[in-house]
């Protein structure tokens, strides 16, 4: 089927190894013992690093349900650190596992990559950040203006839209990391700091006053944002889909990390199908029948994971909006686990 | 009146041979072909192994994408460009950026570097400590570490465009960079060009005429009144006879930023300042080894001669200094302009940074766009290497070396 007869100078000058096509995913990671994770650099409320280098975060969040599921064991994930701009190689050459790095859902993604996304962690829009001083109120006012942006994301491509639809001049200054993006806004090198308006919240908490800095209420697009796995393992592909759909189902059905053993021993035909003690989904998709059990006793169903992270319980204090449940005015939704 | 030696008959097989095989003859043929067909078998391997597996994968691969809308701006672009064109624009842009960047860093490298070796070498105490100080903390300094030292300094130190500093109400400083008024074309703009380069022509050929009568007769001709009459003198003239030949748009502040004029950025102006600075460390030191080179009875020659220390600087010991020179100081322009890649780090759109970088996350066709920007590179390079080689090859014939 393949050609591989000369695999390693292959690696060595495209970077693509032949390995990354085929459909044992699982088995390598379990092969390794790790799930290799390619996060950010640095995202608050995502995927950051605290000053002991443990990773937490949303993204975080998703790559540890991910080794719970298969390892029972949250500490087997190996965290990569990657750029917006390395993130897809990284992902392609087989580097990493899966992609847990808010990266948005568009449709040139997900067709010409050779790679798929497996659902949306994080429903998320395009903002805006200024300085109070500027006395600025909407993004409509921000004609000829300097805006800092992070080079190789949707966010540049939104801007210019946005910009042109509006017959507005502006300045783009692109960085490459988000951190430097930060950085020159501070410095005053630009009035404008534009990302997803999660991510202005987050780095919002890194400037020095952050009570100096207000995000104008537009948001300019649409940025679902979710984990990415390779083209040709669709296994591989169920798994980190319906790890994310489990975190959400249990949420549904009020299984949470306090709860979930009292829950598996009611006699409720759906929370045994969900928890395993009824049918066998957990060892068609490769893993145990107690899937779930393992991913909330990991990481929480996902309002836990919301609240910890991003929402209420944290930092960020980012309300649920859209990313609540379904049935209760948001855009989160599993389809059924039977 | 001589004879003239007859020449041995041709032996071109002979000297295929040796060109080819070396000292090994035919076997050394054979094995030269063997070994450029193994190498042809590995990059036909890769390139065909890589094609299949990108399909496989499903990957987008050619060079199509180079069509495609790019849809992202640029900071700084010196042909004009906007979110609908496409890539292979942008990756024009970034070239420009840096060679507009290389250029100017080489120049001022070049500059730098003669006036801190001149220091170095200079009898003078003070000079000479400054100018050993200089190199010794410039290049032992990382340059990523000094291109963020020139940004975030010129920025820290530079007010906000609302306070901007003000020159003469006419230029201005701030964050966003130094803004200039800009020439707007006029009437009078074309005769003023014609008879500008006529001027020029002109003055090129009195020179070349002066030198021929210095070498030739030895005699001295003053050319720099006429020169100064032909370069100033004629296009003022004309300037009274057709009009102003250009206008300057004066930059204007309104709203966040100035409208109007030119502007320099502060990436450009902290790249170049640092890359210079660097580079000229290390340009000063092959420059002080070069003319360390010369035999130290030259110096003395000139000045039994009467030469001022300078004169025999310029007349005597730099033009040999120079064959010594130039090969190491065309590696510090191949540096320099590799270095410049680094501009990512502040945000300067170089080719690297809207090209290998931006375009390539847009696209995702890293092996098309990265074989792109290194082949770029090294054309640059070689091209560079190519100049130098020719002014290296005319400073040896000059000396009759």
């Amino acid at each position: 089927m393949k050609r591989v007869p000369l695999a390693l100078t292959l690696a060595l000058a495209a970077g693509l190894t032949a390995q990354a096509a085929d459909a044992q995913t699982l088995k390598t990671v379990k092969d390794r013992g790790m799930v290799s994770c390619g996060v950010s650099q640095g995202l608050p409320g995502f995927s950051s690093p605290d000053d002991k280098g443990n990773w937490t975060g949303i993204d975080v969040d998703v790559c540890r349900a991910i080794a719970g599921a298969i390892f029972n064991d949250p500490t087997k994930v190996k965290f990569v650190p990657l750029s917006a701009k390395d993130r897809f190689t990284a992902l392609q050459s087989g580097e990493i596992d899966v992609l847990s790095r808010n990266t948005t859902w568009t449709i040139s993604r997900d067709t010409s990559l050779g790679a798929n996304f497996t659902g949306v962690t994080y429903y998320d829009g395009q903002g805006f950040m200024v300085k109070k001083s500027l006395k600025v109120n909407s993004a409509l006012e921000l004609n000829s203006a300097s805006v800092c942006v992070q080079t190789g994301t949707t966010t540049e491509q939104n801007l210019a839209d946005y910009f042109k639809a509006n017959n507005m001049k502006y300045e783009v200054i692109a960085f490459a990391t988000n951190d430097e993006t930060v950085k020159a806004y501070e410095a005053g090198r630009c009035d404008v700091f534009t990302t997803d308006q999660s991510g202005l919240y987050a780095n919002r908490l890194k400037l020095a006053n952050p009570n100096d800095h207000m995000v104008l209420p537009e948001i300019i697009s649409k940025e679902p944002l979710g984990p990415m796995v390779r083209h040709g393992d669709d296994q591989w592909f169920d798994i980190v889909k319906w790890t994310l759909f489990a975190m959400v189902t249990a949420e549904e059905l009020g299984i949470s990390s306090k709860n979930v053993d009292e829950k598996a021993k009611l006699e409720n035909p759906e929370l045994k199908r969900v928890l395993g003690s009824d049918g066998n989904f957990g060892e068609q998709l490769g893993l145990t029948k107690d899937w779930v059990v393992r991913i909330v006793k990991t990481v929480g169903n996902y309002g836990e994971v919301f609240d910890r992270n991003v929402g209420a319980g944290s930092p960020l204090a980012i309300n649920r909006g859209v990313n609540n449940l379904w049935n209760k005015g948001g855009l989160q939704y599993a389809p059924p686990i039977r | 009146m001589s004879t003239e030696a007859r020449k041995p008959p041709p032996q071109i097989a002979l000297k295929i041979r040796r060109i080819m095989g070396g000292k090994a003859g035919w076997n050394g043929v054979a094995v030269q072909f063997a070994f450029a067909a193994i190498l042809g078998w590995i990059g036909y391997e890769i390139v065909s192994n890589a094609r299949a597996n990108l399909e496989n994968q499903h990957i987008a691969a050619g060079f199509g994408f180079l069509r495609n809308n790019a849809g992202f701006d640029v900071n700084q672009t010196l042909i004009s460009y906007t979110g609908s064109d496409t890539f292979l624009r942008v990756f024009v842009v970034g070239l420009l950026n840096t060679l507009v960047v290389s250029v100017v860093g080489i120049f001022f490298a070049t500059v730098i570097g003669f006036i801190v070796a001149l220091c170095r070498l200079s009898p003078n105490w003070l000079l000479s400590r400054v100018g050993e100080i200089y190199v010794e903390v410039i290049r032992n300094l990382p340059l990523l570490f000094q291109i963020l030292f020139w940004y975030l300094a010129v920025l820290a130190a530079l007010p906000n465009p609302r306070q901007s500093i003000s020159l003469f109400g006419i230029a201005f400083i701030s964050n966003r960079g130094l803004v200039v008024p800009s020439p707007v074309g006029q009437g009078g703009l074309e005769p003023f060009l014609a008879v500008l380069a006529l001027g020029i022509v002109a003055s090129l050929a009195l020179r070349f005429y002066a030198r021929r009568a210095l070498f030739q007769r030895g005699q001295v001709i003053r050319i720099w009144p006429s020169v100064l009459a032909l370069l100033f003198g004629l296009p003022l003239a004309t300037m009274l006879v057709f009009g102003l030949p250009f206008t300057f748009e004066l930059p204007q502040l309104r709203g966040f930023n100035f409208a109007g004029g030119s502007r320099i950025i502060p990436e450009f102006v902290a790249l170049t300042v640092a890359l210079s600075t660097y580079t000229a460390a290390f340009i000063a030191e092959i420059v002080r080894a070069g003319i360390l080179s010369v035999h130290k009875g030259q110096m003395e020659a000139g000045s039994s001669l009467g030469l001022s220390r300078g004169a025999t600087l310029r007349l005597i010991v730099v033009p040999q200094a120079m064959r010594v020179i130039v090969p190491p100081l065309t590696n510090q322009y191949l540096n320099l302009t590799k270095n410049s890649s680094l501009a990512v780090a502040i945000g300067y759109p170089d080719l690297v940074s809207v090209f290998a970088g931006t375009s390539l996350s847009q696209t995702g066709q890293a092996i098309e766009i990265i074989a792109m920007t290194m082949g770029v590179y090294l054309l640059i390079s070689l091209l560079t290497s190519a100049i130098m080689s020719v002014y290296g090859w005319r400073v040896s014939r000059s000396l009759g070396a």
